[in-house]
Formats: structure tokens, C-alpha cells, sequence
């Protein structure tokens, strides 16, 4: 179980980067998107896995019986998804402005920050 | 007493539901984000007269023992800091009452501010590694929102940039998280440093400990991973890029400090000496850009990065003198920079432009402006007696007492190019004659704007001509950050 999570960590960071690296601002906001995932899949997977093992205390102990699944990764990845969820809406509806005001997606034509003095190479639009 | 640590958290955090309820009277709003800011500068003296002898005060959120609570650390340095982000968000907020549009305090610019500067003040006090995310990624969605208000292309595109390449620091923030505590089980800063010290020494904490170099380094604007910087900073109104530019990349530098200097100090041979030579390489590339640049706000980005490099220096070299360099750098980095900011926002509305070319004569009709900016564009350069002198002389004399020539040469080259950079604004916007484009009625600026640019051009002066209390306490921080042990003992209560 762990490698197959460990693999679907692997493939959701290459994926997340390698759309980081796309011109289309939607694919760069869904490798943002696949990048926060993989990084909530990462702490579950390296925290341990512990099945059908909940933290639950029995009545008139003080601690649950071991093994038992780690409580606080999981508290952190629900602060992380949580906190991920509200970037990524953040994200979503800056890129809509972005594109209501310059009428592009294309990541290369967004070059109104830089200085008009330096010359840049031509950019062949986006097919 | 203990309760003190989260006193400037608690202030931040009135003050900004406070504005928030008063979202549409924005004369209120200014009333009580400006009595924020003063409350903050009041509950940040108090914390740093408290910590001033060395003591360390800890908080434990809800009384669980540390390390299974949240704690609220303030050592000296965080102190410091803390007073540091009061001094210029109550500037930034003075400055904004005085330039800020309706629009923007229509969409809360004053609560947003506050919640900025709470989330640095969380940064800075904080004693948990994941509690550190959970601030910086408040920080983040404020300082997001703030970038981005008030629209205009430029502006959007430089938030998005500025967004898309935080939210992946934040990613790789999260991974490192994650990787520690699956090797050490903990959380608690003081305790990581305990366990990654009793860690085996192989591959695997150096590997993390480059994670969170590349994610603080992407906050702290460091070599290659400064792009996003010059690229968005420009965008924003003055007192937004003066705030941003004076505290935000500050934080990652406070992480990295914090972070390299109490849990990643086994492999101290090889990771401090790669930060080192980025340190070497953020400084040159920084100074460059902005000596190849024309445009005010522009050649002020480009030397952030610049000294960005001196602050992470005095990490690399890893000595008390030079830590207290750095944190000596740091205070006279955040005053003068967000100054700067100000007067370019000044000389914005006095000359119609941000563009050299089109500037001049400002020495000559604004005499006060003139001298007000050269008390912080010489004080960057590192002109004697002003604050810069003593900061760049502190790392100097380290780097030189490590044997480290190579970094100490480039350390005097980049200042030098400062130096001509600073002289360049300086001989183009305010001694050349005008160059007649100047709008027909300049819109004067009033007492809004020089109450915050005088009162940091004083604060710089008492920097540099009274900089031995400022010094020492310096150097006992960066004693407490030396001597792990100490903050260890703080939080864990006495060693088993």
C-alpha cells in the first residue's frame, strides 16, 4: 500500500510540475491544484499507514492500545486541504481577471510587468 | 507574564475585525487601523523590554506541554522582529490614510493590512514548524489580496505571478513538513532540534533541509528564485510595495535563519556552505539588475534581492558576530527599504513618473525631500555613520575572521555598485534640471506622507550615530540563536 501511494505521490508532483511549466494559465492553476494534493498525500503516506486502527481510547484506559494510526498527520492535512482549497479559489478567480483584463491565457504574452527598455525574444503564439 | 507572547497577535487581530465591521466608513477604518498599529508598536516594546536581558518567554497554547501543544516562542529575535514589523505597518498604514483610493478601503485595504501583519507577528512568534505554514499562508492570502486590489493589468499580472510562485514555495513547504515529522515524529521546533540532532546523519535530513531552503528561499526572494519579485513588486501602489518590500521577503529570511540555525545544524559543512555561495550569487545578481535599471521602483526591487544576500551571508558564515550582522542588517534592511518605497511614491506624485528620465530638478523644489532621501539611499549604500555602515562592517569583519576573501571582496564590490545605483537616483531624479514634463500642478504631498518618511529617517539616524544598544542586542540574539540549548530549555522546561 505504501508504494502504491508513494507512486501516486511520484506522478502527481511530476504531473503538477510539468503543468506548472505549461503556457496556459488553466494548467498551471490545475499543476498548483495536483501539486497541493500530492504534498497532502505525502505526509499521510510518510507519517505510516496504519489500518482499521482508529486512535480511540478504551473506556478506562488512558491511551489507545498500539498500534494505532497517527492522529496528527491527519489534522494536518486537513488544515492543508483546507488551506489549499482557499488558494486555489483565490488562484482560479485571479487568473479570470488576468484574462478579462489582457485577453489572454498564454502565460507569454503576460509581460506588462516587465521593462518596456529590455528587448525580448518573439514569442510565436500559442497553436 | 507568559501571556504577553500572543499580546501583539491578540491587538492584530481586534484591530482587524474591528476595521472589518466598519467596512463601509472608511474614515473609521483608518481610526482603528492606525490605533492597531500603535496598540502593536506598544504590545512589541513591552515584549522586547521584557526580552531585552535574554530571558525567553514561552507560551503554550491551552496549556498542553510542550511538545504536544502549539507553542508561542519570543526569544530576542523574534522580539526584534516583531517590533520591527509594528515600526513599519504603523508607517504603511500612516502612509496609506494619506494616498490610499476610496475603491480600495471600500474592498478592506485597512482590515487586510492588519491580518498581513498579523500573520508576520504569527511568523515570528511561532514555535511550531506546521504553525509556521499555517502564518505564512496567512500572510500569503492577505498580502494575495492586497497585490491584487484595485486592478489595471499590470497589477494583475504581477500578483499572478507573485501568487503562482508563493503557492509553490508553500508546496514545498508543506513536503519538508511532512518528510520531518515522518523521521522524527514532532513538530515543536525546540523538539526537532533535539531529534534531527540524535537523527542518524545520512542523506535524508540534508534532503529535507534543501526543501526548506528552496521554499524559504522562493519567500526570501534568494538566488535563482527571485523572479517573482521584481516582476510584481513594481506593480503595487507605494505604501503596498513600501510594506511588502520592507516585511514580507524579511519573514523567509527569518525562517531560513531560524530553521538553519536550530534544527539543520548537523551538516553544517555542506549546507551552510551552499548557502553561502547563493547568498554571494543573490547579492551580485541583485546589485546588477539594479544598476541596469531606470526606473525608480524597479532599481529598489532589484536591491531587496540584493541585501536579501548580505542577510542570508551572515547565516552562511555562522558565527555569533556574523548572526549579529545579520540581524543587525535586517532592522536597518526594513527601515530603510520601506522609506525608500515612501519617498518613491513621493517623488511619483511629484514628478509624474517612476522613470528617471522623465524626473529632475526634485532638489531644488523640494529641498526636505532631497535631504530625506539621502539619509536612507546613503544608509543602504552603507555610508559612515549611517546605519548600513555598521551592519555591512559587522558582516565584513566575519566573513573576514572565517577566512572567507572570496564573499568579503564580492560584499565590498556589491556595495559599491549600491552605492552608484543610489547615487544614479539621486543625481537623475533630484539634482539634474527638470525636465519640463513635470504634470503642471503636482499633487503636494502632505503631512501624511512626511510624518512616516521623517520618523524613519530619524529612526535611521538613531541606528546609525546610537547603534551600540542597537548592537548588542544583536549580538545577544544571535547568542540565544548560537546556543540552542537555551531556547530548548525554554520551551521543553529543564533538560531530563
Amino acid at each position: 500500500m505504501e508504494l502504491l501511494l508513494a507512486l501516486t505521490v511520484g506522478i502527481l508532483y511530476a504531473a503538477g510540475l510539468y503543468l506548472l511549466l505549461r503556457r496556459s494559465l488553466v494548467k498551471v492553476i490545475v499543476g498548483l491544484a495536483l501539486l497541493t494534493n500530492g504534498a497532502n498525500l505525502l505526509i499521510f503516506t510518510a507519517a505510516g499507514l496504519v489500518r482499521g486502527r482508529p486512535p480511540l481510547v478504551e473506556a478506562g484506559e488512558n491511551v489507545p492500545q498500539a498500534p494505532f494510526a497517527d492522529p496528527v498527520p491527519q489534522a494536518l492535512i486537513l488544515t492543508a486541504i483546507v488551506i489549499g482549497f482557499g488558494l486555489q479559489a483565490f488562484a482560479m478567480a485571479l487568473a479570470y481577471r488576468v484574462y478579462r483584463e489582457s485577453g489572454s491565457e498564454d502565460v507569454d504574452s503576460l509581460r506588462t510587468t516587465e521593462d518596456p527598455s529590455i528587448s525580448l525574444p518573439k514569442v510565436e503564439a500559442a497553436e | 507574564m507568559s501571556g504577553l507572547v500572543a499580546l501583539p497577535l491578540v491587538v492584530m487581530l481586534a484591530s482587524s475585525v474591528a476595521a472589518l465591521a466598519f467596512l463601509r466608513y472608511p474614515k473609521i477604518q483608518e481610526a482603528i487601523a492606525l490605533t492597531g498599529m500603535v496598540a502593536l508598536v506598544g504590545a512589541a516594546g513591552w515584549l522586547l523590554a521584557e526580552t531585552w536581558d535574554g530571558e525567553i518567554l514561552v507560551l503554550q497554547a491551552g496549556n498542553w506541554p510542550a511538545p504536544f501543544g502549539i507553542t508561542l516562542v519570543a526569544d530576542l529575535f523574534a522580539s526584534i522582529m516583531v517590533m520591527l514589523a509594528a515600526i513599519v505597518g504603523l508607517a504603511a498604514t500612516m502612509y496609506s490614510v494619506g494616498t490610499i483610493d476610496a475603491d480600495r478601503e471600500r474592498y478592506g485595504y485597512y482590515p487586510l493590512m492588519n491580518i498581513l501583519v498579523l500573520g508576520v507577528c504569527g511568523a515570528f512568534l511561532t514555535g511550531d514548524l506546521f504553525n509556521l505554514y499555517v502564518w505564512f499562508e496567512v500572510l500569503l492570502v492577505a498580502s494575495f489580496v492586497i497585490m491584487a486590489l484595485g486592478g489595471g493589468r499590470p497589477q494583475m499580472e504581477g500578483a499572478l505571478k507573485y501568487v503562482a510562485l508563493n503557492l509553490v514555495s508553500s508546496v514545498l513547504f508543506l513536503s519538508g513538513v511532512g518528510l520531518l515529522y515522518a523521521a522524527t515524529g514532532t513538530l515543536n521546533m525546540a523538539d526537532l532540534s533535539q531529534r534531527v540532532a540524535e537523527a542518524e546523519a545520512d542523506g535524508y535530513m540534508t534532503a529535507v533541509a534543501m526543501l526548506f531552503l528552496t521554499a524559504f528561499g522562493i519567500k526570501a526572494a534568494m538566488f535563482p528564485l527571485f523572479f517573482w519579485l521584481p516582476a510584481s513588486y513594481h506593480t503595487a501602489p507605494a505604501p503596498v510595495a513600501a510594506l511588502f518590500a520592507g516585511l514580507l521577503t524579511k519573514v523567509g529570511v527569518y525562517a531560513l535563519i531560524r530553521v538553519f540555525t536550530l534544527i539543520f545544524t548537523t551538516d553544517v559543512g555542506y549546507t551552510h556552505t551552499i548557502i553561502l555561495w547563493l547568498s554571494v550569487a543573490t547579492m551580485v545578481t541583485g546589485v546588477l539588475g539594479a544598476v541596469s535599471h531606470n526606473d525608480v521602483k524597479r532599481i529598489l526591487s532589484f536591491h531587496i534581492i540584493s541585501q536579501i544576500g548580505y542577510m542570508t551571508l551572515g547565516l552562511a558564515l555562522f558565527t555569533p558576530l556574523a548572526l549579529a550582522g545579520s540581524i543587525f542588517y535586517i532592522g536597518h534592511h526594513i527601515i530603510v527599504k520601506t522609506n525608500l518605497f515612501f519617498i518613491a511614491g513621493v517623488i511619483r506624485r511629484l514628478g509624474g513618473s517612476y522613470e528617471l528620465v522623465h524626473l529632475g530638478g526634485l532638489a531644488r523644489s523640494r529641498p526636505a525631500l532631497a535631504a530625506l532621501f539621502f539619509i536612507p539611499a546613503f544608509s543602504l549604500s552603507g555610508i559612515p555613520p549611517l546605519s548600513g555602515f555598521f551592519a555591512k562592517f559587522a558582516l565584513v569583519r566575519a566573513a573576514a575572521e572565517e577566512g572567507e576573501f572570496v564573499a568579503l571582496a564580492f560584499v565590498l564590490g556589491v556595495g559599491l555598485l549600491t552605492l552608484l545605483s543610489m547615487t544614479k537616483i539621486f543625481v537623475e531624479a533630484f539634482l539634474k534640471p527638470a525636465s519640463g514634463e513635470a504634470p503642471a500642478a503636482p499633487a503636494s504631498p502632505g503631512f501624511w506622507h512626511y510624518a512616516p518618511i521623517g520618523g524613519l529617517a530619524a529612526l535611521t539616524l538613531v541606528l546609525g550615530f546610537a547603534a551600540e544598544p542597537f548592537l548588542s542586542a544583536a549580538t545577544e540574539a544571535a547568542d540565544q540563536l548560537m546556543e540552542p540549548e537555551r531556547y530548548i530549555a525554554a520551551v521543553l522546561g529543564e533538560p531530563q
